[in-house]
This record gives structure tokens, sequence and C-alpha cells, in this order.
């Protein structure tokens, strides 16, 4: 059965102080155990629209629904703990080793100690760090990928079959962010979990996503798969996917003349 | 060790131990109070200014003014106003570390627990104060420093501490007694500055040995240092009568003076010394002192507002009868010396001026300089002196009263307002000038009882009555000179006076 999981309804918002909307008017289905890669360049409203999803951000006008409940009706602490959240400045606590820092969520919800270890080992060896090799550390003896991996730990320590990300891997080296790309690829898959991914960056996009919304000065502008995508008329649509398209061909052109 | 070593030192217990129970009682309190502050100006931004504008503005008032303004303030001398001067200073460091240590907290940090589903509380709790832990851990540390030095000049608001021995230290030129003060203050302040410090790195690290030491350490600290204040002299059932004194070397003098006549009659005798003029006055009217000597013109002047002269007998019978009629104080002994104003000039140049009386000054002043106490040239007795006697001085220099003497020795200014009884007058050659016109009022040296003194302790009266005429201006000013000029100890002046 495929559902909703997240679902947004004529959301707007407007920041307090500015003039113009941030996000205006928009409508967005998230199916369940789905990859949705929200794209646009910086301004355009999808990191305002990723947060009003577990209310870090509370929308203007409209309805935000996760799992079919209005998000308005939920206690905002409850919900985030249930959403996994990732983003591009990580957050590792830096007082906390990587064991306490996935631990997290389960802490707050008063896990049992044998419970969170279990956990933790669970999910480091997930994310592909061996847990008697990390669980120790500290965020400052780790790469700049180990921090991400950690990161992404944390936000599904507490079973989250929701992930919002936003810019996960944006400060990455290109070989760690096709690493990370593919192995979140893997991950989801094999959790079923619903993501949705803030990325400027359309390549991304196309390798990861199942489908693909495309935001421009708050309002989204296309939406579909990525295969239909790349045949869209919308002229910023054609702008946003000829280059990754460009690229691809004078790549080929490139390894043709070897 | 010499024997004013020996003798500071046995002073050392009592002082350290009332200086760290003030210093660790407004610490706390003051820790207890800006902490919650603290958070709350993290969360109500538009409060944060004011707030800390005000922190900052008490911080800008010399510290003994701010001690000083207290005692009006709370109606009472003593530890209260002492401890909570240090908690108002104290509040500053701790309120601006503990804000910006919160605020500059990554804002990453902040994000990420947010996104995972922190409350607001748990927030502070696991991110943010861990992370601001060392900027705070910073401003108790300032906080702590600056307590335990500025508790020296609680002494003058009548809070014993180790401000007693430099207070007293200096005006009898005790150095020993000066330099045991400051080093102890120091001392303590760097001891509890490293115990903060050991506490801090134990919570750091987790590490339970550091901490229970640290603990450890700190409970001796607080034992060790309290116990003899906490516990003195309870198994004594002698009563016990304390005595105050301000702060100039003849009032210490006499506090001994006294405290020796009262043992001999059966009393426990406490001193509360170094108190400031109005302090003393104060403390006695209100009951925290039982006995103090005082001057007839001081409280003729000063509390009576009397700006007139009737004389010698006059003034003594009024204040006797206004003292007890406003504020049921006993005047129970004249002790047969005045210690008054009198305006002094080196015999040399006295001669060459041709001036022996006061009236005689009033043709030369314009082309003189004259030097003054702190207080002297706002008091009434000054006024009316410059009326009486139309003087018109060239120049008025205020000055401390020690220096004065040396300053009008060196031809720095040519007159001084000296006090009768002081020791210096002989010693530089001074010469007093005649108040033909009896301008000045009278100086007698009056042993006054605190209100119902006489009903909590019995004999009181009758032993301090003792001390009637026991003194005269000779022998006062043999007494000071010991102190001021030959070096030797207030006990040993004291025992000057009870020999004559």
């Amino acid at each position: 059965m495929v559902r909703d999981v997240i679902a947004l309804e004529n959301v707007s918002k407007t920041y307090d102080g500015a003039g113009a909307p941030a996000v205006r008017g928009i409508d967005l289905d998230v199916a369940a155990e789905s990859l949705l890669a929200l794209v646009g360049e910086s301004g355009c409203g999808k990191t305002t629209t990723l947060k009003m999803m577990n209310r870090l951000v509370e929308p203007s006008a409209g309805r935000v629904t996760v799992a079919g409940e209005d998000v308005r009706s939920l206690d905002p602490i409850v919900l985030r703990r249930r959403i996994g959240y990732a983003f591009q400045g990580v957050g590792l606590f830096p007082h906390l080793d990587v064991a306490a820092n996935v631990a997290t969520v389960p802490r707050l919800l008063h896990w049992t100690e044998r419970e969170i270890a279990a956990r933790v080992d669970e999910l480091l060896e997930m994310v592909g760090l061996p847990p008697a090799q990390f669980r120790g550390r500290y965020p400052r003896e780790l790469s700049g990928g180990e921090q991400q991996r950690v990161g992404v730990a944390r936000a599904l320590a507490a079973r989250a079959k929701v992930l919002l990300m936003d810019e996960p891997f944006g400060a990455l080296d290109p070989i760690t962010r096709d690493a990370l790309q593919s192995e979140l690829k893997t991950l989801q898959r094999a959790l079923g979990l619903t993501v949705v991914l803030v990325t400027h960056d359309v390549t991304e996009a196309l390798l990861l996503a199942d489908r693909i919304a495309v935001m421009k000065d708050g309002a989204i502008v296309g939406h579909d798969t990525p295969g239909r995508l790349m045949a869209d008329p919308h002229p910023y649509v054609r702008a946003l996917m000829d280059m990754p398209r460009r690229h691809a061909e004078r790549i080929a052109r490139v390894a043709g003349s070897a | 060790m010499s024997a004013t070593l020996v003798q500071q030192l046995e002073l050392l217990p009592d002082y350290l131990g009332r200086h760290l129970l003030l210093s660790v009682t407004a610490l706390a309190i003051g820790i207890a109070l800006s902490l919650p502050l603290a958070f709350a100006l993290v969360r109500l931004k538009a409060l944060r200014a004011p707030v800390l504008m005000v922190a900052s503005a008490v911080q800008t008032i010399p510290g003994l003014a701010l001690l000083a303004l207290m005692v009006p303030v709370l109606g009472r001398i003593g530890f209260l106003p002492a401890a909570i001067a240090l908690v108002l200073y104290s509040a500053l460091p701790v309120l601006r570390n503990t804000v910006t240590g919160i605020e500059d907290v990554d804002p990453d940090l902040i994000e990420a627990g947010r996104g995972l589903g922190m409350t607001p509380n748990q927030l502070l709790l696991k991110v943010q104060l861990p992370l601001a832990l060392p900027v705070i851990v910073a401003g108790i540390r300032t906080a702590t420093v600056w307590v335990v030095g500025l508790a020296t000049l609680s002494t003058p608001v009548g809070a014993t501490s180790l401000g007693n021995y430099i207070f007293s230290g200096l005006q009898t030129q005790n150095y020993t007694a000066v330099l045991v003060g400051c080093i102890a203050a120091a001392a303590l302040a760097l001891v509890l500055d490293g115990l903060i410090r050991a506490i801090e790195i134990a919570l750091v690290r987790r590490d339970r040995t550091l901490m229970g030491a640290a603990a450890l350490a700190t409970i001796a600290l607080l034992t060790a240092g309290l116990a003899p204040v906490l516990l003195g002299g309870s198994a004594d059932a002698r009563p016990r009568v304390v005595i105050g004194t301000k702060t100039f070397t003849e009032q210490y003098v006499l506090g001994r003076l006294i405290a020796s006549e009262l043992e001999a009659a059966g009393f426990r005798t406490q001193m509360l010394e170094s108190l400031g003029s109005t302090v003393a006055f104060d403390a006695l009217a209100a009951g925290r002192i039982d006995c103090y000597v005082d001057y007839t013109g001081t409280i003729w002047a000063n509390h009576m507002r009397r700006a007139d002269n009737p004389g010698r007998e006059a003034v003594m019978r009024d204040v006797t009868a206004w003292l007890a009629r406003t504020h049921a104080i006993e005047l129970v002994a004249a002790l047969g010396f005045e210690n008054a104003y009198a305006l002094a000039m080196t015999r040399d140049r006295a001669a060459a001026l041709g001036v022996r009386t006061i009236a005689d000054l009033a043709a030369h002043a314009p082309e003189l300089a004259i030097g003054g106490d702190y207080e002297f040239f706002s008091r009434p007795e000054w006024r009316d002196l410059r009326a009486r006697y139309g003087l018109a001085f060239g120049d008025l220099v205020t000055m401390d009263p020690t220096l004065m003497y040396a300053a009008l020795a060196g031809d720095e200014v040519d007159v001084i307002s000296a006090f009768s009884t002081d020791g210096r007058i002989a010693a530089f050659d001074l010469t007093l000038l005649e108040d033909t016109a009896g301008a000045l009022p009278p100086y007698d040296a009056v042993v006054l009882m605190a209100p119902g003194a006489a009903e909590r302790l019995p004999g009181l009266r009758a032993a301090l009555a003792g001390l009637a005429g026991a003194v005269d201006d000779e022998t006062m000013r043999a007494a000071n000179k010991h102190v001021d000029l030959d070096g030797g100890t207030v006990e040993d002046a004291a025992r000057l006076l009870s020999s004559r």
C-alpha cells in the first residue's frame, strides 16, 4: 500500500518582519517509503518547507499532516522525537562521545541503558562505523564523513520511519559524498524510510530521489519523477535539468576521446 | 618569630573564619540568585540590557561606598549589610558570563537539539549549560576573587574580617598586621579559586575521585575556618561585653583600656574595631555594641546639629541629657581629657608671623594654606570658626590625618586642623593656636553605654564609671605618641594609661 506519509496543503510561510513570503501556498505529498528531493537555489524556500514538517518552523497558513495527523494537534517535542532530522551542520554535541550522541533521543524517551547500548551498536554498524572503534570517540576526533554518519545514526536512533535531511552531504568531499549518498539509498530501502532531502545539487537529487520537487521563489514549479522531470517544459525546470545533462554529455565526450 | 607577628597570628583564626563565613555566604547567595536570573535573561532578551546595565552600575560604585551605603539602607550594621553589598558585587561577573556563555553556544547545536525533540529546559541542561560551563565557572571565579578582596572593606561597617588587620594596622602603623591581613586574604582567594577550578575539571571529566577530593577539601576548609567562629567561647559563662572603636589610634588604645578594666571586673570582652564614626554611634543605639568612647563635641555638632558653644560643662550637661532622652544612651563617664579640633602651626612659623591665637591668624590667612582631615572642611565647627574670626585662607587642602603632620613639618601647608591629643604635636614641635572666642566646641572624651546594657549586664555601669577622670590630656598624648611615633603596640599604650 502506498499512502502519503507527509502532506502539505496550500501551505504558506511569511517570516516576521519579512516583506515577501518564503513559501507561497504549496501542495506537496510524500509517499511512504519514498525519497523526495526538494531542489532549488538558495532562498527558494526549500529549507523552510522542510522545517514546517517537524514544526521547527510554524506555517502562516495551510495544513501540514504527518501520518494523517495535523501537526498542529501534536506536541512539537513528541513529533520531533518521532521524525529523524539531519542537517549540514550535523550538530554533534562536542561534550558527548559518539555513543552518547547517538543515544540522545532514546535517553529523552527513557529507554533502559541496556536497550540504549544495544541500539547504539546496531546503528553504528548500520552506518558503517565499527562500534568497538567508534563508540567512545568524541566528535572532534572524527572526519566530516564520519560525523555525518553519526548524525544520521542519531537521527534514526528512536526507530524513526521518517527522516528529514537538509543538505546533509553539502560540506563533504566528493568521494565521501558519493559513498554516503549510496549508503543512504541502501539504508532507505532496507529500513523502508520515508525521506525528504533538501539539496541544491540537482545531480544528487536525480541519483537518489523517487520524486523531485523543484522550488522557485517559494512556489513549486515542478514535481515529478526524475525521468519525467527531465522532459518538463517549464523554463526554470528545464534550465535546472540542463546542467546535469550537459555535464553528463561532456563527460561522455571526454571519456570517448580517451 | 617576632612577638608582634605572634600577637597578630593569634587573631587569625577569628578574622579568617569570619572573613570566610562572610565571603562564602555572599558568594553562595550571589550565585544562587545570579544563575537563575541569567537563565531567565537568556530567554527574556528585552530584559537583558537593563539588568546587565544595573549590575554594571553597581560594579562602578567603589567597594567601600557600596558597603557604607548598605548601613543606612538596611538601618543596621555588621554581617548583613556587608553580605548584601558583596552579593550585589558578585552579580555582574556571574550574570554576564552565564548569559554570554549560553549565547555563544554554536547555533548548529541548538538546531540539532531542537530538531531531535529537546524541550527548552532539556536544551539548557544537556547542551547549553555543559558547553557554557567553562565560561560560567570563569565568571564565578572572578566573583570569588573580587568578593574575598572586597570583604576586607567590610570592617568599617562592623563586620569583622581580615580587613581588621588592615584598617587598624594602617592607623596604628603596625605594618606586620597589614601584611598578615593582605597575605591571608590573598591566600584565601587563591585557595577558593583553586577549589572551584578543581570542581570544574572534575565536572568536565566526570572524575569522581577528583570531585570527592575537591568536596573533601572544601568541607575541611569550611570546618576549620568556621569552627572558631561558630563554636568560639560558648563554654565561657561570664557575661560578654562588646566594645566598639572608631578608626584612629586613640580609639584602639581606649578600647583596650576599657577591655582590661572590664575583664578585671569579671566580664568577657569582645572588640568590634575600626567602625566608621557614625556607624559606631548607630551600632551603640541599636545595641550591637555595648559601649565605646565618643567626644562631646562630635555629638554636639554632628548629631545634635548645634553650632553654638555654651562652654565645656554646659555642653557635657546638654549632651548627656540629649543622649538619654532621644536614644536612651547613657553617658557613664568623662575620661578626663579633651581631644579637640585645634589649629596648629610649627613653632618657628608661628613665631615668625607673630601668631599666638586664631584671631592673630586672620590677617595672614589669605597668604596661607590650611590642611584638614576628610571631614573638617564640611563640619559646622569650620564654618563657625571662619565666621567668628573672619578667616579666609588662600588654599584648603584635604588629606589623610596621618599625613597632615608631615605636610605641615615639610612646609607644604602652613596650618592644619590637628587633634589636641595627637602625640605628633609634641614630636613635630607644633604650637596650638588659642581659641580665644571659643568657636570650637569642647571635645571631652566620654564613655557611652548602649540602651538597656546596664540591666542586661549588671555591674557594667559601675565598672565603666571607674574610668571617670582616669586619663588626662598629657597621658593620652603620651600613649598616642607611643604608637604613632615610637612604634609601640596598642596594648602597651593601653597599659601606659592604666598604670597612671
